[in-house]
């Protein structure tokens, strides 16, 4: 009991503290590294909740191939953050907005839902341990009652793959690509002609 | 009860010991055995002086370069820079927490251990990425790139093949994913599954054919060419370890983990863990011995490999698959 709630401090408060670098690290690489830090700290809480089917699919969707894609980008291009910053005064009321508006929604959720089901028994502090993995429970429910919502889901992502894909596709003239059917298919009749050449003469 | 903790707490640390020690020094031994074998496939003796038949060349050489001073260099990003050597090498580490050798022998037997293997060999490419970028120099920094493009297309195919095997065992657990291969190996039936994920295990450690991040015909290097003295050995460990883990999934998707090849009378007798052994040396000498065969692939040759040939061939067998359980009603609970 006491190890379970060691761990999700050390987890909670290091998620926290890296989102905070997130936001205030100079170097916009370093900002990435820190978001990589709080995902896995996430998936960490989320193994501690016994999701760990979520918390795996995280690191591998978020940490594992989002967050390399972002880091390539960040890397990439050469960011004047200093530039960036200079907005920063302007944006703010807008950001305090949002974060007060947010805090407000989730103090709502604490403090007065307390009757609904979710909250009617003590949140357990243990991992919740069942007979049926949750990746098969996970799979019973999505499959069954949310099976339109998954497949409009698919539907989503597939439209945006191809609006992503006819945005950056262009068709240049001139450049080479090579043809592997064809380079396997050369043999010496068709590859070499033979020519008489005259004296004095070229082809 | 305090007591109950810190005695928990000591037979965790001793288990991680258990794996980690032989694991770190099997890494010693494959890189002696890699350079004879490279040396017997190119009429060579190989290392031979340090130790009967050279076999303690790779502690002489470990011991040299950790004695040696370690550069870093002064446009570096220094933290970043020592972090980038100590990640790859603790998540090449990491996996090892879920791999079984034996019926029972496992540090942590988790529900999702396949996914656990797979998200921590997808993260193998922040150690890569950090170095290049940390480093502040052109070659490290385009091995960097290169690793990265190189590891996430061949995460895609090595998932679909993850995916197949799982349809046809019905669990994420590694224990159960051996015990289902009881009646017939993995690689018999799905043979075509088998040889893309060995092609795509050697894509994800950046070994030969596909060892574009640290081409040194192009890159010096590639993304370690700043590196000197231990911090070059934590990437070598590295490397070198995610390739025992990488021959280690290999054998339980495919080649049946622990399981004898036959239930039959001398055979069974074997302990499960000398099974294993031999099942992911075997694998590791393919390893090598494509190494010492195919040339380097072309950059573009690749990227062709990865999305053009292997992502569809892959979804069309898990797609195949599936359809295929489903019909004879053979799908597991």
């Amino acid at each position: 009991m006491v190890l379970y709630s060691l761990t999700f401090y050390l987890f909670s408060s290091v998620a926290v503290l890296s989102a905070l670098m997130v936001i205030s690290a100079k170097n916009p690489v370093h900002s990435v590294l820190f978001l990589i830090l709080s995902f896995v700290n996430a998936s960490g809480l989320f193994v501690l909740l016994g999701a760990e089917f979520l918390a795996m699919i995280l690191v591998v969707v978020y940490v594992g191939a989002v967050a390399v894609l972002f880091l390539f980008v960040v890397m990439m291009l050469d960011i004047n953050f200093v530039k960036l910053r200079e907005g920063f005064l302007q944006y703010l009321p807008f950001g305090a907005l949002l974060g007060i508006v947010l805090v407000i929604e989730l103090g709502i959720l604490f403090l007065t839902d307390r009757s609904s089901n979710i909250y009617n028994n003590q949140t357990p502090l243990q991992p919740i341990v069942n007979e049926v993995e949750n990746t098969k429970m996970i799979g019973q429910i999505l499959y069954t009652e949310y099976f339109y919502l998954f497949q409009i889901c698919g539907i989503i992502l597939l439209v945006a793959m191809i609006g992503s894909i006819t945005l950056t596709l262009r068709d240049k003239g001139g450049v080479k690509r090579q043809n592997i059917d064809s380079q396997n298919t050369v043999d010496a009749s068709t590859a070499i002609e033979k020519k008489k050449v005259k004296i004095g003469e070229g082809i | 009860m305090n007591y109950d903790i810190l005695i928990t707490g000591l037979i965790i640390i001793a288990q991680i010991l258990a794996v980690v020690v032989p694991v770190l020094i099997s890494v010693a031994f494959l890189v002696y055995a890699e350079r004879k074998v490279l040396a017997l496939i190119q009429l060579r003796r190989g290392p031979n002086i340090v130790g009967p038949f050279g076999i303690l060349q790779s502690f002489a050489d470990a011991l040299k370069l950790i004695t040696k001073e370690n550069i870093i260099p002064s446009g570096s990003n220094k933290i970043v820079f020592i972090l980038a050597p100590i990640i790859t090498m603790v998540l090449s580490l990491a996996g090892w927490a879920v791999i079984p050798f034996a019926p029972g022998w496992v540090v942590s037997d988790i529900n999702v251990g396949i996914m656990y293997l797979f998200a921590v060999s997808s993260l193998g490419v922040y150690g890569i990425i950090m170095a290049g970028w940390a480093s502040n120099s052109q070659y490290p920094f385009l091995g960097a790139l290169r690793s990265a493009a190189q590891m996430v297309s061949y995460e895609v195919s090595i998932g679909f093949v993850i995916i197949t095997v799982l349809l046809c065992v019905g669990s994420l657990n590694l224990s159960k994913i051996v015990l289902a291969q009881q009646t017939v190996w993995f690689a018999i039936p799905l043979l075509p599954m088998f040889i893309i994920f060995f092609i795509s295990a050697l894509a994800e450690t950046n070994r030969l054919p596909f060892d574009l991040p640290e081409d040194e015909s192009t890159l010096v290097a590639g993304f370690f060419t700043e590196y000197s003295s231990a911090s070059f050995v934590l990437f070598f460990l590295g490397e070198y370890a995610s390739m025992i883990l990488m021959s280690s999934m290999t054998v339980i998707l495919f080649l049946g983990g622990w399981l004898p090849p036959f239930d039959v009378y001398p055979l069974n007798v074997i302990p499960g863990v000398i099974w294993f052994t031999v099942k992911v040396i075997f694998i590791l000498f393919l390893f090598i011995w494509v190494r010492g065969t195919f040339p380097r692939y072309r950059y573009d040759q690749l990227m062709r490999l990865g999305w053009k040939v292997f992502l569809p061939f892959s979804l069309f067998w898990v797609v195949a698959t599936s359809g295929f359980l489903v019909y004879f009603d053979m799908l597991p609970n």
